[in-house]
């Protein structure tokens, strides 16, 4: 139990039963609920694991702040998604995507961090955004590349198409459900992997860098190699998460790997989830998109609900469309009143 | 006994050695760039870029400011852009008569009425950000980030809540619209405005900052805080004073940007923002000599390239920016103690 755990268990009860349960539903999904949505929130969910746990690398253990991580999160969505597009729906195609898509990366990882980590932690925030932003615009300039605005739909693999059906056991198996558990399995082993790499001795001088980088420098560690490299190995796991995500819509657009707001996603998962935790991933991005899915429904009742009541400005503040007003409010106050997030109050009421 | 120290008693202090190459970067680049332009398109370009670098570093030197004096990085600034361009549409919206006569002080009377009101609320609310959300957070960079990135998505979240996510139009008053020739060269009136607004700001600070004591206690608090407390001056009163002309300066930007692209929009704040970072990076976190070549410098090239080669202004800023860093690895004009 404690093997694959990397000997860092959740040190809560209640952590450990939330946790459980969590797994065990995302395990079991394509079996317990039917229809497209429900699975399309579990599989977001998945990614999002793996996505902001690669983020809680770099915010949480090594106290940099990105706000490129969408740029690598998208480099590896348009890795697989110009790859099938362009050589056909096979393995093959995907391979090809994913070997040159993790590098690239990585490689813009280790050059912006060259640039940027050598002098202040906060030069990288600006200079990530500056980045990122150029990148999306670009992205969505090279059409004859990434489709444009319209972005790049393609076909995957026979297998994991939904119309292709198989019975094991009785049980009826689609494409579909196959995609599923590539997508839950892939996603498992990434969060297992980082999991494992912050309890690693290079992860223990992360955090050392973190808490105090003239001590560790003191203490011999090179703080900036640290820095670079957790910044390429966080690129390249987010990468990989994009690919993921990139083969579950069988389509990618700067919408859906790009936009700011999922780097906003992934800054308030991993803030309200609780910076430099691992599991603060888990428990916040499961939060953070039943929220997006089901929450914006109950605000566009309330909304309406305060339309017909006559209300002034109440209905245009509950617009669904202004959820991110909320969940601002919501980061801000865990930021103030819960740096450590949900994972840190569990932990701390055992 | 005394130490010779090979100065005369009495004589004035030695001069630090003056730092002018950056300062010839400019027009260095609007030089490289004549012989690829018609000599009219050039002259147009080139005012155009000076106008829009003008109302960046208009934007851009509150936030080195407050980052040089408080240590503090606002990712918030860019809400006080929007919010300084939306009052200023609030305001013109009654005094549209002024706004649409043809007497050139009516015009300016109206546009004056603008300023002055989003300069006012954006340092009140500029007060108001300091005070609730930075305050606790005084020298935690990485909280710092979070929370003022936090305060930017609240705030640009209720600027749509208020007034919609459409584009708000902002006309220009009528003498200032149209443009004149100069030669075959078509000249704005507004950008001519924007250079001139530009330059009496950047006159006024580098005057405030280098002849006044407020500005002798801004310098000095950017090199070194603790001292100027140490000798009896209370510098929390100079960062909020400063971080309210940050913001006011932020909130006058975005009246110039919005009355330049005659619209307005909830977004502007936070596309604005990315290129007033670049800028600050360019010309050293806390300087405002490097900020404005900075933004001189972003401005231009952006206009040289969007004429020469329009796919690459995409990503021109940043190739400017690389280029910088490659030379000197923390800007223009460094803040020496950080």
């Amino acid at each position: 139990m404690i093997m694959p755990l990397s000997g860092d268990p959740p040190r809560s009860r209640c952590l450990s039963i939330a946790l459980v349960i969590i797994v065990l539903v995302l395990a079991l999904a394509p079996f317990l609920f039917g229809g497209a949505k429900p699975l399309n929130v579990t599989a977001k969910i998945c990614i999002f694991i793996a996505l902001a746990a690669s983020y809680d690398l770099l915010l949480g253990y090594t106290g940099v702040v990105s706000f490129a991580h969408t740029m690598f999160y998208g480099i590896g969505s348009y890795g697989i998604a110009i790859a099938m597009y362009g050589l056909g729906p096979r393995w093959g195609a995907a391979a090809v995507g994913l070997t040159v898509a993790l590098p690239l990366a990585a490689a813009l990882a280790l050059v912006i961090g060259l640039f940027s980590l050598r002098v202040q932690t906060i030069f990288f925030a600006m200079i990530t955004l500056a980045v990122a932003s150029a990148f999306a615009v670009l992205a969505s300039q090279l059409s004859w590349l990434t489709g444009g605005e319209d972005g790049r739909s393609f076909s995957v693999p026979e297998v994991l198409r939904p119309g292709f059906r198989v019975d094991v056991l009785g049980l009826n198996i689609t494409g579909r459900m196959l995609t599923y558990y590539l997508v839950f399995a892939c996603c498992a082993a990434l969060f297992l992997l980082l999991l494992r790499i912050v309890n690693s001795p290079f992860g223990r001088v992360l955090q050392a860098i973190r808490e105090n980088p003239f001590r560790a420098e003191a203490l011999g560690f090179r703080t900036v190699i640290h820095r670079i490299l957790a910044n390429c190995i966080a690129a390249a796991a987010a990468a990989a998460a994009g690919a993921l995500n990139a083969l579950w819509l069988r389509y990618t657009g700067p919408d859906t790997s790009l936009s700011f707001s999922i780097m906003l996603d992934i800054l308030l998962i991993v803030v309200i989830g609780g910076m430099g935790t691992m599991y603060g991933a888990i428990v916040g991005a499961t939060l953070y998109v039943l929220a997006q899915n089901y929450l914006q429904a109950l605000m566009g009742w309330v909304s309406t609900a305060a339309g017909e009541a006559g209300l002034p400005l109440v209905p245009s503040l509950f617009h669904p469309d202004r959820w991110l007003l909320w969940l601002g409010i919501l980061f801000i106050a865990s930021v103030y009143f819960f740096p450590a997030g949900i994972v840190g109050k569990l932990r701390g009421s055992r | 006994m005394s130490v010779d120290t090979g100065i005369e008693p009495g004589a004035a202090l030695p001069k630090a050695r003056g730092d002018y190459l950056p300062l010839l970067l400019p027009v260095a680049l609007a030089l490289a760039a004549l012989p690829f332009v018609p000599v009219s398109t050039w002259f147009t370009l080139t005012v155009a870029g000076l106008a829009m670098g003008m109302m960046i570093f208009v934007m851009a030197s509150g936030l080195t400011l407050i980052f040089g004096l408080m240590d503090v990085l606002n990712f918030g600034h860019g809400a006080f852009i929007a919010i300084g361009a939306y009052v200023a549409t609030l305001v013109l919206l009654p005094l549209g008569g002024w706004m649409q006569a043809d007497s050139i002080w009516l015009n300016l009377a109206a546009l004056l009425s603008a300023i002055v009101a989003a300069m006012a609320v954006t340092a009140v609310i500029g007060l108001a950000f300091e005070r609730i959300l930075i305050v606790p957070v005084y020298g935690q960079h990485l909280k710092q980030i979070l929370i003022t990135m936090g305060g930017m998505i609240v705030a640009e979240q209720l600027l749509y809540a208020l007034f919609g996510p459409q584009q708000i139009p902002l006309a220009l008053p009528t003498s200032l619209r149209g443009s004149f020739l100069i030669g075959d060269a078509a000249i704005e009136k507004y950008r001519v405005v924007a250079v001139l607004v530009g330059l009496v700001v950047f006159v006024t600070m580098l005057l405030i900052l280098n002849r006044t004591k407020i500005g002798l206690l801004i310098r000095a608090g950017v090199e070194n805080g603790e001292m100027v407390e140490a000798l009896g001056y209370r510098i929390r009163r100079l960062f909020v004073g400063v971080f309210m002309a940050g913001s006011a300066l932020a909130g006058l930007g975005g009246v110039m940007w919005g009355l330049y692209r005659e619209q307005v929009n909830a977004s502007m704040g936070g596309e604005l923002l990315v290129l007033v970072f670049i800028v600050v990076i360019i010309g050293g976190l806390g300087s405002v000599t490097g900020c404005f070549i900075g933004a001189l410098l972003v401005a231009l090239l952006q206009n040289y390239i969007g004429f020469l080669v329009p796919k690459l202004s995409l990503i021109s800023d940043i190739l400017l920016m690389v280029a910088v860093l490659l030379w000197r690895p923390r800007g223009l004009y460094p803040v020496t103690s950080r």
